[in-house]
């Protein structure tokens, strides 16, 4: 086609081919993006090893649903969806833009491809993309400069607010959009004005409002509007490319490779070191997280990739209730940091200095509970509980644990329970079982076919024992042939290896796997979700394990547990996800089912926040020990989301949440007005029990070798 | 400054439930756990944290048999640079002053500037710093919170006194102190700390080694002889409120409301 102005790769300045500029233009952007990206490259290749190359195809799923289909943005209703609207527009508008690079030194360039009908159906999808972006940019720079969602503000103490920068990215990609679209509608005009057939731009479109805008302007000015519109895109083009590694736009790059190697299983935590096993530990000079170059080079593509966004912070319990953490800004200082030390010119990575007390504070270190909610939202999937588990290493190594750690720690190294209570009093909670109820202790040849692990807040904890004693009831009337390990259960260690002290977890662990393999038992229950996280993910070799909710749906589904109607229909109930059942290991459903299993009960959703937007109860475990600066309880805002879902009862299926909600109606004077019980003390007060005597009888057999 | 710490390895209270054995001699020791005494641990933290600031070395002697080398190794691993194991059969039944006459002559082998114990330990009597110090004819400040190094002759101290006060002193160097908890934040001792420090050898000095005629300290020394052991008779207007944590709690409230002590 014969063009009806001269294009940038044919025109003149003054004597000067404007092609000199379209081909330099390029060269000097990539040159300069090209050294930027070296240098940002050059602290991953000191940090830590990690392993993220495992389960390809997980991971191309994740990036496809994660990365390509923004599955998590929309959690986050308008800001989602402006984001998914831009995102598009940069994907499909991307190829354009490679095609006006081109095309400023090779007139009437086409991509490969891009000819015939789907070159024409590609013309009218980027005029339309480009209109949306250009729409969207408007909307969310009115969001961010005028209404300023509370998500986005800077506390003094993190650094500065990034609102300018915000607006300025908008405004570098309208201008790429508005560019664009001249370029394309000054070609048209003049096309039109000389009666030449043109492509004519989609209707009601950007580059289509232009085109008729320009249609009266003379030839000489369309020819300007033509090749200045050119040059301020390419300009613009590059100038945005090298941009981008320098803050929070960055993700722009990185986030497909964040997304890519992204965590793929939940609920576990990194090795001490990815390549040393268990037994090479002792020979590490260091343990955990200390100074910059200990982060793994994901976790440090995670500091490049956060977008600053505000949802891990905006979700998190700890920052909900003013601890001194904020996921967010674990990101941006990392970022921050990498940023000043690894600058773009001079020396790279200044003497190592210890993060701890300079970057990050010991404080906002151990306020994490490990719940999970700032990586469940995170759309770029940045991590948060291996880095606050690898910095707690660093911690515990160097001796910085407060006082308030160290004696449960001790007391776990010494007892194997943080309380320091005795062993050989592990399984006096079954000397005050209900009538007909007999729990075998598995020690002196006693077997049985599934393990009741009890795990030490169940077996010590004077109100949590009515867990295990409802436990045990339970698995009783459901003709289950259990036992419990008594003295020679150990703590899981979950919270020993979540707090740092990866050799006292790993002594705990081996003892329970010792134990729990010499029993001979064929599974695994535990009403405990930080135990059933623990020998699920944390320990290996183990039969399989079950959480309580589990075994009792289905054994209300084969008929072996019976419930009678609600006991008080007036009551309205609330099941509260526990961070180790639900988001760290997908069991959402069993204790709701579980629940719904009484006829007649009427429960109901804390809507908003619950399942993988539950809120964490204040942690479990350590962090019971934990003082932290707060300003209230998490367990009293837990409370209080019930209490306006219209709940009156809460239900658990974790003796820590249990312990915090109960503790949370307590300081929160509701006492009377809310309760809370666990998920095995409502089924127990609605089990059948009539045929008590057929079933005692089964007991009784099973249950020769009785508790002392 | 070179700085020697005298620890205590004794049955933890907190991890332990302590009974009187049969014969009332002593506490059932069969199922106990040990730790090194709480108020030792912060002089070791203090010795460190001084060393930290002005150089010298930390060594630590536990006073006891031969289980008592675990305490003395957390310690190292804590970061104590050396460390004394005080063992002999001939030593034990000791009174307090057998011991600081023990420990006097340990101090005597070494050339240290500052010697600090613990104000007291979970199972003591407070005793030996003080007996220590007169011993060697040095200065002594007890249950001291504070401390900062003046100069190589002289340290500036704190003492907590009855009622909530303080006080600071200037202390000459050499001297001893005994220290109270709260001084400093013990570091954190891990399990891998203590196998770094596992195969240290840590050596056992007996009475040839320190010089010391056995029969003048041990049984045959001691002046002081324990004769009875035993939990005390409920007295008059004292009661044990019995029942679950939570129905303790609830009678306690009773108790004060009906006292006056809360309203």
């Amino acid at each position: 086609m014969e063009s009806v102005l001269i294009s940038p790769a044919a025109a003149t300045v003054a004597g000067i081919p404007t092609k000199i500029f379209s081909i330099l233009i390029p060269v000097v952007g990539v040159a300069i993006f090209a050294y930027i990206m070296f240098r940002r490259i050059q602290p991953l290749v000191k940090a830590a090893p990690d392993e993220r190359f495992c389960c390809i195809w997980t991971r191309i799923g994740l990036t496809i649903k994660i990365w390509l289909a923004q599955w998590r943005q929309p959690r986050y209703l308008l800001a989602g969806i402006i984001h998914i609207l831009i995102f598009a527009g940069f994907i499909i508008l991307g190829a354009r833009s490679t095609q006006l690079v081109i095309l400023g030194f090779s007139e009437n360039f086409v991509l490969p491809g891009f000819s015939g009908n789907f070159g024409q159906f590609y013309n009218v999808l980027k005029d339309y993309a480009a209109t949306w972006v250009l729409i969207a940019c408007v909307i969310a720079a009115v969001r961010r400069g005028i209404f300023k969602p509370a998500r986005y503000a800077v506390p003094p103490r993190y650094g500065k607010d990034h609102t300018a920068e915000a607006i300025f990215v908008l405004g570098l990609i309208s201008t790429l959009i508005l560019t664009e679209s001249l370029f394309e509608a000054s070609l048209v005009a003049a096309g039109t004005q000389k009666g030449l057939h043109a492509e004519f731009p989609a209707p009601l479109s950007l580059a289509w409002f232009f085109s008729h805008m320009l249609s009266g302007a003379s030839q000489s000015s369309l020819q300007h509007t033509h090749l200045i519109s050119y040059f301020i895109h390419d300009l613009t083009f590059f100038f945005f490319l090298c941009f981008l590694p320098l803050g929070k736009h960055f993700h722009v790059i990185t986030s497909i490779f964040n997304v890519f190697f992204m965590r793929v299983e939940k609920g576990n935590v990194k090795p001490v070191r990815y390549g040393i096993p268990d037994e090479r530990l002792d020979d590490l000079d260091s343990f955990g997280v200390k100074v910059f170059e200990d982060f793994t080079w994901k976790h440090m593509l995670d500091f490049y990739s956060c977008a600053d966004c505000g949802r891990c912070s905006d979700r998190c319990p700890a920052n909900a209730v003013g601890r001194p953490l904020s996921p967010r800004f674990i990101s941006i200082k990392g970022r921050d940091y990498a940023f000043k030390h690894y600058p773009l010119i001079g020396g790279n990575g200044a003497e190592a200095k210890p993060l701890m007390g300079d970057l990050y504070d010991e404080d906002e270190i151990w306020s994490c509970t490990t719940c999970g909610a700032c990586e469940q939202e995170c759309p770029l999937g940045i991590e948060y509980i291996d880095k606050m588990v690898d910095l707690r290493r660093g911690m515990v190594d160097d001796g910085l644990v407060p006082q308030s750690l160290q004696k449960p720690l001790s007391a776990l190294e010494k007892r194997g329970n943080p309380w320091g209570k005795m062993e050989r009093k592990r399984a006096d909670w079954t000397t005050a079982l209900a009538d007909g109820n007999r729990v075998k202790i598995l020690e002196k040849g006693a077997v049985a076919e599934t393990l009741y692990f009890v795990d030490s807040i169940t077996s010590f904890d004077d109100r949590m024992q009515e867990i295990a004693r409802c436990t045990a009831q339970i698995l009783n009337a459901a003709e289950i042939d259990f036992g419990i390990l008594g003295k020679t259960e150990k703590d899981s260690g979950h919270e020993a290896r979540r707090f740092g002290e990866e050799m006292l977890y790993q002594d705990l662990r081996d003892q329970n796997t010792e134990a729990i393999l010499n029993s001979g038992v064929q599974r695994i229950v535990t009403a405990d979700p930080h135990a059933f996280n623990a020998l699920k993910k944390d320990y290996s070799g183990l039969p399989p394990v079950e959480h309580i909710s589990q075994t009792i749906v289905r054994q209300v589904r084969s008929g072996r547990i019976q419930l009678k109607s609600v006991e008080d229909p007036a009551k309205v109930y609330a099941y509260h996800d526990a961070c180790y059942l639900g988001r760290h290991n997908n069991v959402y459903d069993a204790p709701r089912d579980a629940i719904d299993s009484i006829p007649g009960i009427n429960r109901i959703e804390m809507t908003g926040n619950c399942r993988d937007r539950s809120f964490c109860c204040g942690g479990g475990g350590l962090m019971l020990f934990y003082e932290p600066e707060e300003e209230q309880r998490m367990g009293v805002l837990r409370v209080q989301m019930a209490q306006t879902s219209g709940a009156n009862v809460i239900v658990t299926a974790c003796p820590f949440c249990l312990v915090n909600i109960e503790d949370a109606i307590k300081v929160s004077g509701l006492e009377g007005q809310m309760e809370a019980l666990d998920l095995t003390e409502l089924i127990t007060q609605h089990i059948i029990t009539e045929d008590r005597g057929q079933r005692s009888e089964v007991s009784g057999r099973s249950n020769s070798s009785n508790s002392s | 400054m070179e700085i020697l710490v005298c620890v205590k390895r004794v049955p933890d209270t907190a991890e332990n439930e302590i009974e009187v054995n049969r014969d009332g001699s002593d506490i059932e020791r069969d199922d106990l756990v040990y730790s090194v005494n709480e108020w030792d641990n912060y002089a070791v933290e203090e010795a460190i944290q001084i060393v930290d600031k002005v150089g010298g070395a930390v060594t630590v002697v536990s006073f006891g048999d031969e289980d008592s080398e675990e305490v003395v190794r957390r310690e190292m691993a804590m970061g104590a640079n050396n460390g004394i194991l005080v063992s002999d059969d001939g030593f034990e039944g000791s009174d307090g002053k057998g011991i600081a006459t023990i420990l006097k002559s340990v101090v005597e082998k070494g050339n240290y500037d500052l010697i600090l114990t613990g104000a007291q330990a979970d199972d003591g009597a407070g005793q030996i710093g003080g007996m220590l110090a007169a011993m060697m004819d040095v200065p002594f400040a007890s249950v001291v919170n504070f401390i900062e190094v003046v100069n190589d002759s002289q340290l500036k101290v704190g003492r907590e006194i009855e009622g909530g006060n303080q006080e600071m002193n200037e202390i000459a160097l050499p001297c001893v102190l005994s220290i109270q908890t709260g001084i400093n934040e013990p570091r954190y001792v891990g399990i891998r700390g203590i196998r770094k420090v596992a195969s240290v050898d840590i050596p056992v000095w007996g009475a040839s080694d320190l010089g010391i005629d056995v029969s003048s300290v041990g049984e045959s020394g001691a002046a002081v002889k324990r004769v009875d052991y035993f939990v005390p008779e409920l007295g008059d207007g004292a009661e044990i409120l019995e029942g679950s944590s939570e129905e303790i709690a609830a009678k306690l409230i009773d108790l004060l409301k009906a006292k006056g002590g809360i309203k």
